[in-house]
């Protein structure tokens, strides 16, 4: 490892400024327990924001920061990266940021593949805006926009991701202990890596995830995938299978021999795994896919390589290209 | 290459619109490759040295249904012997290729003039679908032209017929028959049209030879047949011109060179963000294929991706450029404002079309000022300066380059798709004779310090700190900021010092650019016409010819508007009265009444085609009465 660094280097001066008990502390705290295991330049690394409660983030952390507008992290983060493809770009965004006004550079980012990490705190409502009902909202939400509950079907981020082309899915929770595990394998995956991270927002939308995280029903609700791990949760009682009648999957007993093996670079069970419905399944957790892939930047990188192979770049050369002609002193001028 | 020899004397050189010009316009349907045969004569004509404008006139559909009004493609040139600003106000000679191309034109056709026509394509279905009852080459309603109708088809046909190609082929290659016969009339080199085809189809040689028989064919038909004596050989002397070398360029053309030698003086990369739209995505073409110069081109998934981008690319260290029309200017607004609070240096190019919203796409108009100066959300001074030809967009790219990295700021360069698509002659820059201007990042100094991402020099401007900078790390953002360290704070003071700070950088860029200078006419006056962009050169003949009659009337033309130089209020108020033709409603007569209370009058014209010279000289007439 080259850069060695402590949690407290990647800590900026700055106060942080979120609601008393908001999920984003938590992430916080892992991101900056993680960056000293990555080994990663501080000076190196950047974070790019949208707008949001969560996309104040890069002004607590100590490496280079760009807060920028609203749904604009991942075309903002495209130019940094291809600019200098040497830097650790992490894209830092929400569920409105990157699904609803940003969701057309989101989609963009992760079917060319640019080498970065996008952190989506999804907390399924609008904070920072006071409440109003988000792209990930469930049906029924009762928000100031919409005090007779939402209508409209909410999306499923990871689903999103998968169908945009990502070749890197993950989950995480915001005050769960694996979420630095998640951190570093969607760090080490090269290529864009697309992380869902569910985050309590403690005044809008509190314990909407709850049914899930809560310690009561984690072990039942949770199901942490592991590559070449047979799919089990609920302490090992129980475990994911595929229905060959059905074409969908089920839940069986933790001994049958019909649990399934994790297979990150199966994208048709991926798909199958982010949509589990929550009454008898949990919820996918960790790694739901990853099969890399030629990363964008690289292929531009070396597209400008081989175009400029051979030419020599003389700007004189340039200006006078093309179809010439001279007009010359007139021979007897006075 | 070839070369000339011209008699430049000091009379031609007071007197240059004494001198012989011919305004020829080709018109055609969209699939007849009209603009091509434009672009090729054009070629010859600026090889045999005569100065020259063109005016590509095309509809916005790629292939309207075949022989409609709407259908109709059309280029002009006017050439000559004398210097040449405009691309003509009537045409001396029309050659439409079918009864839609004669109808959309022959009304602005000099009187007198000479209309050549395909009678191989003046059937009774063109004729119905033109609209005409019946065929106006024999009803006698082109009695106030000369018409020289022969069947252009079929000779066409005739000329080509060795190369066993299908009708429709063959048909094809009616346009270059056309050109041949254009070149015999003026005496033009076929050579550089010929050399151009076997370079085209180099990999259909029996393509191009079938063209350059065509060529050859119209040509020989000029030299050989009778053409009832309305039609003779015609030469026009080289115009004057300093000596060097040249070459034509379009506007596009000279943009994308500007950029990549501004990049250069600035000794940055350079990442051009954009989003194909007409008539600006020639600018993303040419870019794309100079990567050797250190150019990263990226088709964004929208205007929006394309801004953000190139601003993400500046702040880690390349020049960031995007470019677009109106409409996707207007998509770009809320990033120019990032731009302009983070303080990253952008060059903004805006291609005009007439608008509002998708308005005339192909079409040109210069009404986005308003949004250029204004077109933001907060106070977000954005220095703005304007091409004028399509030689002149060349320095006026550099010159936003310059803007852009010394005052750190994003830049808009205005030009519109009249420069976009005309060519000019253009005498090739030495580059030896541009000041380079190279950006210096900022690095981390010795001994204790703090990280100070708003300091200001003395034009006002912060350092550039690009990421990956060992010791300087620091965030930025579009939220409002402390002075000096950047830290969030919406505090009323940090708000109203920083809008102070933000607006005084940019008022400096006024004490590098140059005093308003007079193109033409005296420093003070009766009249003084104000004009910017592409009504230069109807605006420069108009006042050169009033100036002839002897009319008290002046021309000032502005590259800079944003801010405008800082002697401009004194010159302006030298004047009796103030004209400011514009292809708008009247947004620079605005700017200069807000910023100068002067009396500045407007004239406009808002049809989608340029100011012709006459209608300004009738303004100035009008206005000296």
């Amino acid at each position: 490892m080259n850069n060695v660094t402590t949690l407290k280097d990647w800590a900026s001066d700055q106060e942080v400024r979120w609601c008393p008990g908001c999920g984003d502390y938590a992430v916080l705290k892992a991101v900056q327990r993680t960056m000293p295991d990555l080994g990663t330049a501080i000076e190196k690394t950047v974070f790019v924001s949208g707008i949001g409660c969560s996309s104040r983030f890069p002004y607590y952390m100590a490496s280079y920061g760009f807060h920028t507008i609203h749904g604009r992290a991942c075309a903002v983060a495209t130019g940094v990266k291809l600019a200098n493809p040497e830097l650790d770009v992490w894209i830092i965004t929400g569920d409105g940021d990157a699904l609803s006004i940003g969701g057309n550079h989101t989609m963009h980012l992760l079917r060319r593949n640019l080498d970065c990490q996008l952190l989506l705190f999804n907390n399924e409502i609008y904070g920072l805006t006071k409440g109003q009902y988000s792209p990930t909202s469930r049906i029924g939400t009762r928000s100031p926009s919409t005090p007779f509950g939402s209508v409209d079907r909410p999306a499923i981020p990871a689903s999103f991701a998968l169908g945009a082309g990502a070749r890197f899915v993950a989950r995480g929770i915001d005050v769960n202990k694996k979420l630095p595990e998640v951190l570093k394998a969607g760090h080490a995956h090269k290529g864009a890596a697309f992380i869902e991270i569910f985050q309590n927002c403690i005044v809008y939308n509190d314990d909407v995830f709850a049914p899930f995280t809560d310690r009561s029903v984690a072990d039942e609700k949770q199901l942490w995938l592991e590559a070449g791990e047979k799919m089990l949760f609920a302490k090992g009682e129980k475990g994911v299978a595929f229905d060959a009648g059905t074409k969908a999957l089920k839940v069986v007993a933790g001994d049958s021999d019909e649990v399934l093996v994790h297979d990150p670079r199966n994208r048709a069970l991926a798909l199958l795994l982010a949509e589990m419905p929550g009454d008898i399944f949990p919820v996918a957790l960790g790694v739901l896919y990853e099969d890399p892939a030629p990363t964008f930047e690289s292929a531009v990188i070396e597209q400008n390589r081989a175009a400029s192979e051979g030419k020599n770049a003389d700007l004189q050369k340039l200006v006078a290209k093309g179809q010439t002609w001279q007009v010359e002193k007139e021979p007897h001028e006075l | 290459m070839v070369s000339a020899t011209h008699r430049l004397t000091e009379e031609e050189a007071a007197n240059s619109d004494r001198g012989e010009a011919v305004v020829v316009r080709f018109a055609g349907d969209s699939g007849d490759g009209m603009q091509l045969t434009g672009g090729q004569f054009t070629l010859s004509t600026a090889l045999a040295g005569n100065d020259l404008a063109t005016f590509p006139d095309f509809p916005a559909e790629i292939r309207a249904p075949q022989g409609t009004t709407f259908g109709v493609s059309a280029f002009q040139i006017n050439f000559g012997s004398s210097a040449i600003e405009t691309a003509g106000d009537q045409p001396d000679v029309l050659i439409a290729m079918n009864p839609a191309a004669l109808k959309m034109n022959v009304q602005q056709l000099r009187e007198g003039g000479l209309v050549i026509a395909d009678t191989g394509a003046f059937n009774k279905r063109n004729l119905d679908k033109a609209g005409y009852e019946a065929d106006p080459l024999q009803d006698g309603s082109l009695a106030k032209w000369k018409v020289l109708a022969f069947d252009i088809s079929a000779l066409t046909l005739e000329s080509v017929k060795e190369f066993g190609l299908s009708n429709k082929e063959a048909l094809r290659s009616k346009n270059m028959w056309t050109l041949g016969l254009a070149l015999w009339m003026f005496d033009r080199s076929r050579a550089p049209v010929v050399e151009w085809l076997k370079q085209k189809f180099a990999k259909m040689p029996e393509i191009a030879e079938a063209n350059i028989a065509a060529i050859n064919a119209g040509h020989a038909y000029g030299e050989t047949a009778e053409l009832g004596g309305q039609v003779g050989q015609r030469h026009i002397d080289p115009a004057p011109a300093e000596p060097g070398l040249y070459r034509t360029v379009t506007g596009a053309e000279s943009l994308a060179l500007g950029l990549v030698a501004g990049s250069q003086l600035a000794g940055l990369p350079m990442f051009f963000g954009g989003y194909p739209i007409t008539p600006a995505s020639a600018l993303l073409h040419h870019l794309s294929r100079l990567k050797e110069y250190g150019i990263t081109t990226f088709q964004a998934e929208d205007e929006i991706a394309a801004i953000c981008a190139a601003i993400g690319a500046s702040y880690a260290g390349s020049l960031g450029v995007t470019s677009s029309s109106g409409p996707g200017i207007a998509l770009k607004g809320e990033a120019m404002g990032l731009a302009v609070m983070t303080e990253i240096p952008l060059v903004i190019v805006n291609s005009q079309r007439g608008g509002p919203s998708t308005g005339l796409p192909t079409k040109t108009e210069q009404s986005d000022l308003y949004q250029a100066v204004y077109g933001r959300n907060g106070d977000a001074p954005i220095p703005v300066i304007a091409a004028r030809s399509p030689a002149d967009a060349f320095d006026c790219a550099i010159e936003a380059c310059r803007i852009a990295t010394r005052y750190m700021t994003p830049v808009i360069l205005l030009t519109d798709g009249y420069i976009a698509n005309a060519a000019e002659p253009w005498k090739v820059p030495d580059m030896d004779g541009y000041e380079p201007f190279p950006v210096k990042f900022a690095v981390a100094p010795k001994g204790d310090f703090s990280v100070e991402p708003y300091a200001r020099n003395a034009d006002g401007a912060r350092p550039w700190i690009k990421p990956g900078t060992p010791g300087l790390e620091h965030r930025i953002g579009g939220i409002e900021k402390a002075p000096v360290t950047g830290n969030i704070d919406y505090s009323p003071q940090a708000h109203a010092q920083m809008t102070a700070e933000r607006a005084a950088k940019v008022a400096n860029v006024a004490d590098t650019i140059p005093n308003q200078d007079v193109c033409l006419g005296e420093t003070s006056g009766k009249l003084a016409l104000v004009g910017w962009g592409s009504t230069f050169g109807p605006i420069h003949q108009a006042v050169r010819r009033s100036r002839s009659r002897g009319l008290d009337v002046s021309h000032i033309h502005l590259r800079h508007i944003a801010p405008f130089p800082k002697n401009l209020g004194e010159l302006l108020r030298g004047y009796d009265r103030i004209l400011v033709p514009e292809m708008n409603m009247g947004q620079l007569k605005t700017l200069l009444r807000d910023q100068f209370l002067v009396d500045a009058q407007p004239l406009n014209k808002v049809s989608g085609q340029p100011f012709r010279i006459a209608e300004i000289e009738a303004a100035i007439e009008e206005s000296l009465a």
